[in-house]
């Protein structure tokens, strides 16, 4: 067969594969905004549900899904960021440090619903946290730390070694040689992880079934330790356990969690790009 | 010989259990050229990086013997090494400026060791710069990224990070080798103003050069310190068979 056409034949292909990834996404998320957005207004994003969540809003689940995101980050953040720079350049090579990089790989593959049941076990009980933001946001970070700790790694990794060398030829300590050379190259990277890991948070029901969500509570959660409504149970909720729900506020539910998360995902890109562009090569 | 800026004793060296370096000797005068040369695999570079305990950051390796800066053990335990890498400054084969412009790369060392005073840091830059023949080609973008330099601007940009730490001794590892000739020759150049004020211990990228700058000459093999002589004797009327071998490039 002559080779431009087989080439061409192998463009087509990829270009196929591509429209099979593709196309689920877009379908998924037409139908949610045709089917959701007849249900959007000001009062269905700042209002209190009642009438058994059919009248109103959904305004203290995006609440309570933007503090549990939050609390997740201030949690995962700086235990994931240290965790990865222990890892990838203080730990030396022993049983040890392989048994908790096998850990990390192995937590990665764990269901959602056994990191719910954890967290109820270890923090809402044990701990005596109660079903509260705080146990709710401790299980997410769990949940995420294995993500944000192996693309950090990689993230590190993938600075090379000479960098290390130069800073302690010129008198660098290896920690400042971490702070001034290597970490502002991963950066961008290690963020990469931890957007991927705190989004998976934000549309997680699993794990907050058990520790912090509430079924119907029209209030705003005033302390840590208050239970909130939170956007993905809410649309467990809602279209499983109530009778006679109408169609469009799920589907408008679902269309804000989407948004939100997108919009999160669009702001940590930002954040990224910046730091990219920071690096200056 | 005045007493000798760095003395190397019996040391030998091994990494993964296999020996690259045996029972090598040799003094080091101060404000002079001394040139390790050989065939690669010679322990040159390695018993470079010893000399500023570099070689602590490679695991799984030994080593015995001593080496005395100015009389004292650098391997005592309790060495403040980061001290001692601003005494024995080091230039690598390939230049690799830090991300940044050519003045962070230049204070990088300065200002970990704290120093903070912008005009002592303005009168490091060019200083520095002047020393390492960079000066007239950059002063007026020190704060353009230092990527965009040249290749043999980098390799002076990077000799002059090193100076910028005002070393005692500064180590030089090939620093010509990815070089042009006149880059080259520029740099070759800055070493004989240096060895006025530093002890200059370079590894040639050839025995050309190696013969061109050397004061003292130290011959590697597989290990071994061959032969160990002034610059214009070694290369002239070599005593060592092997080293005959080498310099008149019978092999190598």
């Amino acid at each position: 067969m002559n080779r431009h056409r087989t080439q061409r034949i192998g463009y087509a292909f990829l270009a196929l594969v591509t429209l099979a990834v593709v196309a689920p996404i877009l379908v998924v998320v037409g139908i949610i905004i045709a089917r959701g957005f007849g249900a959007i207004s000001w009062e269905f994003i700042s209002a209190m549900p009642y009438d058994g969540m059919k009248e109103g809003g959904i305004f203290p689940a995006i609440v309570g899904t933007l503090l549990l995101t939050l609390g997740t980050a201030l949690a995962a953040i700086p235990v994931g960021i240290g965790g990865t720079i222990y890892l990838a350049e203080y730990a030396r090579d022993t049983w040890l440090t392989r048994c908790i990089r096998l850990a990390i790989v192995n937590l990665a593959g764990i269901p959602s619903i056994v990191y719910g049941l954890f967290g109820l076990g270890m923090f809402v009980l044990f701990m005596r946290m109660g079903t509260s933001i705080l146990a709710g946001s401790l299980t997410l970070a769990i949940m995420t730390l294995p993500v944000i700790i192996s693309t950090g790694e990689e993230a590190l990794r993938a600075v090379p070694t000479e960098f290390r060398t130069v800073s302690a030829s010129l008198g660098g300590t290896r920690w400042q040689g971490i702070r001034h050379v290597i970490l502002p190259q991963a950066l961008p990277g290690m963020i990469t992880g931890i957007i991927l890991g705190l989004l998976r948070a934000a549309g997680e029901t699993a794990p907050i079934l058990f520790t912090v969500a509430a079924f119907f509570l029209p209030r705003l959660p005033s302390s840590p330790f208050d239970q909130t409504m939170a956007l993905p149970y809410h649309l467990y909720v809602i279209s499983t356990q109530v009778p006679g729900m109408p169609q469009s506020i799920q589907y408008g539910t679902a269309l804000v969690l989407l948004a939100l998360v997108l919009s999160m995902n669009l702001v940590a890109t930002v954040i990224r790009s910046y730091f990219r562009r920071r690096r200056q090569w | 010989m005045v007493e000798p800026k760095i003395r190397i004793e019996n040391v030998s060296y091994s990494y993964d259990g296999k020996r690259i370096m045996n029972d090598v000797t040799l003094d080091i005068e101060a404000n002079a050229i001394t040139v390790f040369f050989g065939p690669a695999g010679g322990g040159k570079t390695t018993l470079l990086r010893l000399l500023n305990r570099l070689n602590d950051l490679v695991e799984g390796t030994q080593m015995t013997g001593r080496i005395l800066l100015d009389g004292e053990d650098i391997y005592t335990p309790g060495t403040h090494v980061p001290n001692l890498r601003r005494r024995v400054g080091m230039v690598f084969a390939l230049p690799l400026p830090l991300p940044g412009s050519i003045r962070e790369n230049v204070l990088y060392g300065p200002q970990l060791a704290g120093t903070r005073d912008s005009r002592r840091l303005d009168e490091i830059i060019q200083r520095s710069l002047t020393q390492a023949a960079l000066w007239d080609e950059v002063k007026d973008r020190l704060d353009s990224p230092a990527v965009a330099l040249s290749g043999g601007q980098q390799q002076r940009l990077c000799i002059a990070r090193s100076l910028a730490l005002e070393p005692e001794v500064l180590l030089l590892d090939e620093p010509t080798s990815g070089l042009d000739p006149i880059s080259t020759k520029k740099v070759e150049e800055s070493l004989f103003e240096l060895k006025e004020q530093y002890t200059v211990i370079i590894v040639p990228h050839s025995v050309q050069q190696a013969a061109r700058v050397a004061d003292h000459a130290a011959f590697f093999l597989m290990g071994e310190l061959v032969e160990y002589r002034s610059g214009n004797e070694i290369f002239t009327t070599p005593r060592d068979k092997r080293t005959e071998d080498y310099v008149t490039g019978r092999f190598g």
